[in-house]
């Protein structure tokens, strides 16, 4: 276990990687994808919002996933993975709730839209919150892991319910659709977008595997000073 | 069928014991009602407007009654340890899932069954248009709710915090029930065009998938 | 009738059990003492089939209580500090709800056939909130025996009992030890503890540190090998 203490190969060639990737997404997006006709430089902001919603998601079925596998096998680094995943989706989730409406407002001229993906990724915002409310409520190591991992399961169930009920919920209501679906993109925006949506995604998988490798250190620490303390 | 019987027998243990208390379902009904009267007295809409609020204030209400019933679940298996007790019958335990469920949803339509005619008396509304919609809606509504919620309270009374927690994971994973309940609600009342149904649809399978879930994920919640 | 082989339990980091290995013939009477955080209650929970251990083997009349929990959970019934008693039911319902789980037949006849043994029938149709504490133990006492289970476990059951309340507990303890059930008692009571008992355990530290036949030992002796091993811990 105590290998673990520093940085792997693996990870510092991740994070060089993370930080390249990064820059250029950021370059690309920023200063070589032109500026939008109608919604202007403001729209440059779709590239990390969108990306962010698409690793808010994908944290949420690592939280998902590591949940199950935590029940069915009870190996505590399931459930390191389960909330450090957590931790991170919900900063990713913030950041598309505070972009959606810096976008929003120059260009529909309101602060929050009822964009179907929008208004599910503030209830996801919701659930990460619920999630670590659950943890935080509990003292015992073993108790946290298993309830938690109970509700990251009930939790990532119901968000393709919700999205499905709030996009019906919203085509009953036209002339109030006002969603980032309708933007066609050129190919060299097409680039800045996936190009920001892999850096995103490898931000991460570095910061997991730093957290994790963190985490795993803190466990050892409680580990043993009960030790000692026996 | 065993299960059935072990159902059974909680049900009626949970039934005596509010009969002799008799605490629960009146605070649930005197609670229900004061929330009509807020609404009244904060609320002041002519009547053609009414209509379109009517149902939000119905599912607030009964969310809020709802959670005063999912808080007292499992307080009195929490008295004596009588979780332990339980949990030392032979029987699957998601029979104690089933039977709270069954209880709470009890508890609630007979809360609903006395609170939503007073909706229409106070603000002065008519009755629903399609009655046989809305009686479905309620009922599919209200056990959606008890089904997610009891699990819930199980949830967080294991934990320090317990009966705050509860609000706090139950509403975001609700939203699906309150938004397709209110709009079938609507419907009922003849306001809403088309689509409705596709609603309903949303109820129906969030049931499905609501009850199976906890079912098979119950006894994680009971481990000692 | 009870075998446990190297049962370890341990809680997030703590490691509360540290291989506990017992055997318990059928009818005997086994109490087991030990200091404050030393196992006995985990332990106690793991042979009711309420806890699973991290490690080790429960068998139960020869049968491994992993996939036969149902069926094995027929055969032990448990007492605790706690009275495991809805307190808005009454004795009778009390009663009438656990024998019903446990699906025994002749309900009616075997509820009164109870607080008659335990001394409640003056008190079956009264609510166990106006209990006193003696009574509620006796209540309870007569709730795991309800279906006749013929392993009895009880966690430390002179808790908080005045000295009539222990009086009546004592004697339906000899009258179990002497009708042969399996019993496993926790208990800081030396006196008490050791006047049936077949077997005496000191727990320490999530291990069996000493095991004797209280029948052979002077209870001083036993007292001072006691004090001997649980001294020299935290």
């Amino acid at each position: 276990m105590t290998e673990n203490t520093r940085p792997s190969l693996i990870e510092k060639v991740l994070a060089w990687s993370t930080f390249l990737a990064v820059f250029v997404a950021l370059y690309l997006a920023l200063v070589y994808v032109p500026t939008e006709k109608t919604m202007g430089d403001v729209q440059r902001i779709f590239y990390f919002h969108v990306a962010s919603a698409w690793v808010g998601m994908m944290a949420f079925f690592v939280v998902f996933v590591a949940s199950i596998t935590y029940l069915l096998t009870r190996r505590t680094n399931w459930d390191i993975y389960a909330h450090t995943s957590a931790e991170i989706g919900v900063v990713f989730t913030t950041i598309v709730l505070i972009t959606g409406p810096i976008w929003a407002k120059p260009i529909w001229n309101t602060w929050w839209t009822w964009d179907p993906r929008l208004t599910t990724t503030l209830i996801l915002w919701f659930l990460y919150l619920a999630y670590a409310k659950i943890r935080s409520a509990i003292g015992e190591e073993e108790k946290k892991a298993r309830l938690a991992a109970v509700f990251g399961i009930l939790a990532f169930v119901v968000v393709p319910i919700d999205f499905l009920a709030i996009r019906w919920w919203r085509t009953m209501h036209p002339g109030a659709l006002v969603t980032s679906n309708g933007i066609a993109l050129a190919p060299d925006m097409m680039l800045a977008f996936f190009a920001s949506l892999f850096a995103f995604t490898l931000l991460y998988c570095y910061f997991m595997m730093r957290s994790v490798r963190i985490e795993r250190m803190k466990a050892e620490i409680r580990w043993l000073k009960e030790g000692m303390f026996n | 069928m065993s299960f059935l019987r072990k159902v059974r027998s909680l049900l009626w243990k949970e039934i005596r014991s509010e009969l002799q208390g008799k605490e629960m379902l009146s605070t649930l009904i005197v609670f229900s009602l004061l929330v009509v009267v807020v609404f009244g007295v904060a609320i002041d809409l002519n009547k053609d407007l009414m209509g379109e609020v009517l149902p939000g204030f119905i599912w607030i209400t009964m969310i809020f009654a709802g959670i005063l019933c999912l808080n007292r679940s499992f307080a009195a298996e929490k008295q004596n340890d009588c979780l332990y007790g339980l949990m030392l019958c032979p029987l699957d335990r998601s029979a104690i899932y089933v039977a709270k469920t069954i209880m709470n949803l009890l508890l609630m339509i007979i809360v609903e069954g006395v609170t939503i005619p007073l909706f229409f008396i106070i603000f002065n509304y008519p009755g629903p248009q399609q009655l046989g919609m809305f009686v479905i809606v309620l009922l599919l509504g209200t056990y959606c709710f008890m089904a997610v919620g009891t699990f819930l309270a199980a949830l967080s009374s294991a934990t320090k915090t317990g009966e705050i927690l509860m609000p706090i994971l139950l509403i975001p994973l609700i939203i699906p029930v309150l938004l397709s309940a209110v709009i079938v609600t609507k419907a009922s009342f003849g306001l809403v065009g088309s689509g409705a149904d596709l609603f309903l649809k949303i109820l129906v399978v969030y049931g499905v998938v609501f009850t199976v879930l906890p079912l098979l994920l119950f006894d994680y919640l009971l481990e000692v | 009738m009870i075998v446990a082989r190297g049962l370890t339990k341990t809680i997030g980091s703590k490691k509360i059990l540290n291989g506990v290995d017992l055997e318990i013939a059928p009818g005997e009477f086994v109490t087991c003492f030990g200091p404050n955080g030393a196992g006995k209650s985990t332990t106690l929970k793991i042979l009711a089939l309420l806890s699973k251990p991290s490690g080790g083997q429960v068998l139960i009349e020869g049968q491994d209580v992993r996939g036969n929990g149902t069926t094995l959970r027929r055969k032990i019934g448990m007492i605790s500090h706690n009275s495991f008693l809805y307190d808005n039911l009454t004795a009778r319902e009390n009663l009438e709800f656990y024998g019903r789980m446990y699906e025994v037949p002749d309900l009616k006849r075997r509820i009164t056939q109870l607080l008659d043994e335990v001394g409640l029938s003056f008190a079956t149709g009264d609510p166990v909130y106006s209990f006193s504490r003696g009574m509620q133990q006796r209540l309870s006492i007569a709730r795991a025996l309800v279906h006749n289970p013929p392993i009895l476990l009880m966690d430390e059951p002179y808790t908080g009992l005045d000295e009539m309340a222990k009086g009546v507990l004592n004697t339906i303890l000899s009258q179990l030890a002497q009708s042969k059930h399996t019993v496993f008692l926790i208990t800081h009571d030396f006196d008490q503890g050791l006047e049936q008992s077949d077997q005496a355990l000191i727990l320490v530290d999530g291990r069996i540190a000493y095991t004797c036949n209280p029948r052979r030992l002077q209870r001083e002796e036993f007292r001072r090998r006691y004090l001997e091993l649980v001294g020299g811990v935290k």
